[in-house]
């Protein structure tokens, strides 16, 4: 953190630094969230580069006070491009001793605790097993800068005039904490308060009102309380001109859909069933008929994924989503959609697994089901995005590369992506280029009977659709006949069959753009990385490069399949490191492809990569190229 | 310009039909392809939905778009295409593994979505294809391959399933009877809705003769009631049978000495499915069996009409949407 120091009106003084890391923890039912999210949204408006990551349990209602009912919202906003939300906390903001001891140890030295003093009493410690008050006696004091804050007693009496009933008055204490937060940082409270009145101000003025008053309490209890005697503020960053919004990656993900659609001229056929981290896909898609979106909330996820099938069959965009479980009662509609050769998207917004596993954590554990779920070879295309922001191209990507191809295509999302945020470039969509799609009309220049499986130079087959006069034809899951698509039990065939499906993947390579590489394109270590985990990576290897380090960095947006320069770009590397959260699945493919010996940094613990770990594996390894080049200069 | 005049045989594919010789499936076959130039609707416009099964090699057969999907899902891909293409006419062709077993979910739901289609339940009583092991609507007792000991399960019935669900239109038929079968599929292609026709298929390789008593010409009219709404229930070899409605439940009476007034008079359209439950409920040998419509209620949404409603309103009211302005829209900021 850069420091510049000057004085405030009021005798206080402010620091200017270069970014803040800071998480918001309470009970589930406390409005972290909410917190969160506005300070998200305050400080992009602010100008400030901004990275989040919420992270709460999965019970709606878990038990209130224990260690497991911690809801948490971590951001960093700075005024350099950052690329995650932050490794080590600069301030940490606990409204009860659960949120407190799960939290403090990411707490750095001489970083920030603000504690709400009147969540901490017996019963509070009981829930959270707890035998005494934490924030007694100095022990936290000799490490950190900590403020106990009444944060409920304050909030009731900021709120006193407006007859709300206590309980009712206590639920505006996160507004409070809000308020405080602001004045830490320099916020304006403009954005929230427009929310506030947005939110709540036609229906239920007075809780917009008391939510009101407990927000400029926290600011003034900052402003005017002698313990704080130093705030911080972070200039605007300098991002690539142009109007930026807040995005999550759901939310990105479902408008990416709406401009593929639009870019093809269809409309958007989203049948899904509920799941987290995916139900928020359909929250957002469902409010858009009025571009023409159908949703269907099917009995099912298998349900979900045929309804798909049949709107492509009829020649509608058909998307299905979910999570890992889901994917998998998928897979035999999937295998079908690879055998009719009918373009959809499948996404798979990946959560900790196996098994129901950790709905709400984040793991990119399901590349190999991605791979190979399907029962028999049925490759398809697969594509990770590696931002929130980024997921908006991917969804537009994914069905380009469908509807070219005739096949279904898989986007691998993830629960971080999913729910952090960014600022987002606002594209202008008119810069996009059209995704053109054909139905015939008859059976072609050669006249003579209908060849639904005929290919063209994608080896593509022709999207006939029902209501086309003289193109009927039946399609179906057992194996075709080359052209004729009709049934055939025909060894050769089978044979010519199962590697045209294969070829038409695999030459997707050939048409999309080689692997870019962040640094110099041979060296000491290449990272290798896909998916949500890029900007993590991403950091990690900038730091390296600025240690002096030999390293270059590869984010694969394509998995399946590669792009064509991926085996010579391996292989100009000393040490090629694969960094994903799950224990090795990319690396597994790339040395089974390109038998190149890729070692791995993995981590399954629900959680999202620090960089100062990824730092600390990459140095590791690094250890023995420097060795080998002290040596040579020795020599 | 008038439509050309199709015929049966304008509805056959050029692929060779592949059930076992004397297979009720063919009878099925022949009527559907007898009754489509009959309906009217063109070719190119009717979809034949099928899931895994030997009934479900049907759509191969018919000179109209198909798909052969997977085990038990019909409704569900008839459910995306039927949703976003409501100009189509889709039939889903079904079998008693496959829409009551593995895919018995997704039955009961395209039932009470009343999605616009039609599905053709082909009840033989057995699994054909995989060799002849017991179905979900095997008689207890039933030795098969797989239940060397006798079937215990109880077996369910799909008019009751169909009723219970409240699809607006049940009915049954016979694969042998081969004008009434005609006239069922026709009533179901005219109705607005879901329509599921169960129709007794004789399996001749796996399960011969499980249903002669209704098959069988000789023994059909002493073991068969055909429902006609509207009219009392008669049935016998003489029409001197007949079934009255005594407190919550049917009997059979002999009309020597009943009067016609006492009987129960059919209601197919009765919204309330509590009598036509009753009758999906009589089982042979106890009780003559109902074929022809339990049910034909009209004027209920379809599920097909409703989502694309939503979307026209959503356009009216609120306009056609706009990318542009959407992502551009809340809470942004310039950077220079």
């Amino acid at each position: 953190m850069t420091k510049i120091l000057s004085e405030t009106g009021s005798g206080k003084t402010i620091h200017t630094v270069s970014g803040i890391t800071v998480r918001l923890c309470g009970d589930s039912g406390d409005g972290m969230q909410l917190l969160g999210t506005q300070l998200t949204n305050t400080s992009a408006l602010a100008g400030n580069d901004v990275a989040t990551f919420p992270d709460f349990p999965a019970e709606i209602r878990a038990p209130r006070g224990t260690r497991a009912g911690v809801s948490g919202f971590q951001l960093q906003f700075a005024s350099e491009e950052i690329f995650t939300p932050g490794d080590l906390l600069d301030a940490l903001v606990v409204m009860n001793p659960a949120a407190l001891v799960t939290n403090i140890g990411d707490l750095r030295k001489g970083g920030i605790l603000i504690a709400n003093e009147d969540g901490f009493n017996d019963k509070e410690f009981k829930l959270a097993k707890l035998d005494s008050n934490p924030l007694e006696g100095d022990i936290l004091e000799q490490s950190y800068r900590v403020f106990k804050v009444p944060m409920t007693r304050l909030t009731r009496d900021a709120v006193s005039e407006l007859g709300l009933s206590n309980k009712e008055a206590e639920r505006c204490k996160n507004f409070f904490a809000m308020g405080l937060v602001y004045w830490l940082f320099g916020r304006s409270l403009e954005p929230t308060l427009r929310f506030i009145n947005d939110k709540f101000g036609k229906k239920l003025p007075e809780v917009a009102r008391a939510n009101e008053a407990a927000l400029r309490a926290g600011w003034a209890y900052g402003e005017t309380t002698e313990a704080f005697g130093l705030s911080y503020q972070v200039e605007a960053a300098h991002l690539e001109p142009g109007t930026y919004r807040n995005i999550m990656g759901n939310q990105a993900l479902a408008w990416g859909l709406l401009a593929a659609a639009s870019l093809s001229g269809k409309e958007l056929f989203y049948s899904t069933y509920p799941i987290t981290p995916a139900s928020d896909i359909l929250h957002e898609l469902t409010r858009f008929k009025n571009f023409g979106v159908r949703t269907f909330q099917a009995e099912d996820e298998i349900a979900a994924c045929g309804a798909a099938i049949g709107a492509a069959f009829g020649g509608g965009m058909g998307v299905t989503a979910s999570s890992g479980p889901g994917i998998a009662l998928k897979a035999e509609a999937m295998g079908l959609g690879v055998m009719l050769e009918l373009p959809m998207v499948v996404i798979n917004v990946q959560r900790g697994g196996p098994s129901t596993g950790l709905p709400t954590k984040t793991e990119q554990s399901d590349l190999l089901q991605a791979m190979f779920c399907r029962n028999g070879e049925a490759p398809l295309p697969i594509l990770a995005p590696r931002s929130p922001g980024d997921c908006f191209a991917v969804a537009i990507e994914a069905w380009r590369i469908a509807v070219e191809c005739m096949t279904p295509v898989m986007i691998l999302s993830d629960g971080y992506i999913a729910n952090g945020s960014e600022p987002w470039k606002i594209p202008d969509l008119t810069h996009f280029p059209r995704i053109n799609i054909t139905h015939p009309t008859d059976s072609g220049a050669a006249g003579g009977p209908f060849m639904p499986y005929a290919r063209d130079e994608n080896l593509a087959r022709p999207w006939a659709i029902p209501g086309t006069p003289d193109l009927m034809h039946r399609v179906g899951g057992l194996e075709k006949e080359d052209r004729t698509g009709n049934i055939s039990y025909d060894p050769a065939n089978h044979q010519h069959m199962v590697n045209t499906r294969a070829r038409k993947i695999d030459e997707i390579a050939e048409r999309v753009a080689p692997q870019d590489v962040y640094g110099k394109t041979s060296g000491d270590i290449l990272l290798v990385s896909w998916g949500g985990t890029y900007g993590a990576c991403h950091t990690a290897v900038r730091q390296c490069q600025k240690a002096g380090l030999s390293i270059s960095h590869a984010h694969l947006r394509y998995l399946n399949p590669m792009p064509s320069n991926i085996g010579e770009l391996l292989k100009s590397f000393k040490t090629v490191l694969v960094a994903e959260l799950n224990s090795g699945q990319l690396r597994m493919l790339l040395r089974a492809k390109y038998l190149v010996d890729c070692v791995g940094i993995n981590k399954v613990q629900g959680k999202p990569f620090t960089v100062h770990e990824l730092v600390d594996q990459i140095k590791a390894h690094a250890l023995p190229h420097q060795a080998e080049a002290v040596h040579h200069k020795a020599g | 310009m008038s439509l050309p005049v199709l015929k049966a045989a304008d509805f056959a594919s050029t692929q060779e039909v592949r059930w076992c010789p004397g297979c009720g499936d063919y009878s099925i076959l022949a009527q559907m392809k007898k009754v489509l130039p009959e309906i009217g609707v063109p070719r190119e416009k009717i979809v034949f939905i099928s899931g895994i099964g030997c009934s479900s090699r049907f759509p191969y057969y018919m000179n109209t778009y198909g798909m052969h999907s997977i085990h038990g899902r019909a409704p569900t891909f008839a459910t995306g295409l039927k949703s976003t293409r409501p100009d189509l006419m889709v039939w889903v062709i079904t079998g008693d593994g496959d829409a009551l077993s593995i895919g018995g979910n997704h039955f009961i739901h395209v039932l009470r979505r009343n999605l616009d289609i039609n599905i053709v339940l082909f009840n033989n009583r057995i699994y054909g294809l995989t060799k002849g092991q017991y179905s979900p609507t095997s008689v207890q007792g039933q030795v098969t391959k797989s239940t060397p000991m006798g079937a215990i399960d109880h077996p369910l019935n799909p008019l009751s399933i169909a009723l219970g669900a409240e699809a607006t239109f049940v009915a049954r038929s016979i694969d042998a009877h081969v004008t009434h079968l005609g006239e069922t599929l026709k009533r179901a292609a005219e109705h607005k809705g879901t329509s599921l026709v169960e129709v007794y298929q004789n399996c001749n390789v796996f399960n011969d003769g499980a249903m002669a008593y209704a098959q069988e010409k000789g023994q059909r009219s002493e073991n068969v009631v055909e429902l006609e709404h509207g009219k009392p229930l008669i049935f016998g070899r003489e029409r001197d049978k007949g079934i009255r409605l005594v407190g919550s439940h049917l009997e059979v009476v002999s009309l020597a000495d009943t009067p016609v007034d006492d009987l129960l008079i059919h209601d197919e359209k009765d919204p309330n499915p509590a009598i036509q439950m009753m009758l999906a409920r009589m089982r042979h040998p106890d009780m003559p069996e109902p074929i022809g419509v339990l049910r034909a209620v009209s004027g209920v949404p379809t599920y097909d009409e409703q989502i694309n409603q939503q979307v026209q309103l959503a356009k009216t009211q609120r306009g056609l949407g706009d990318l542009q302005t959407l992502i551009s829209s809340g809470d942004t900021w310039v950077v220079n």
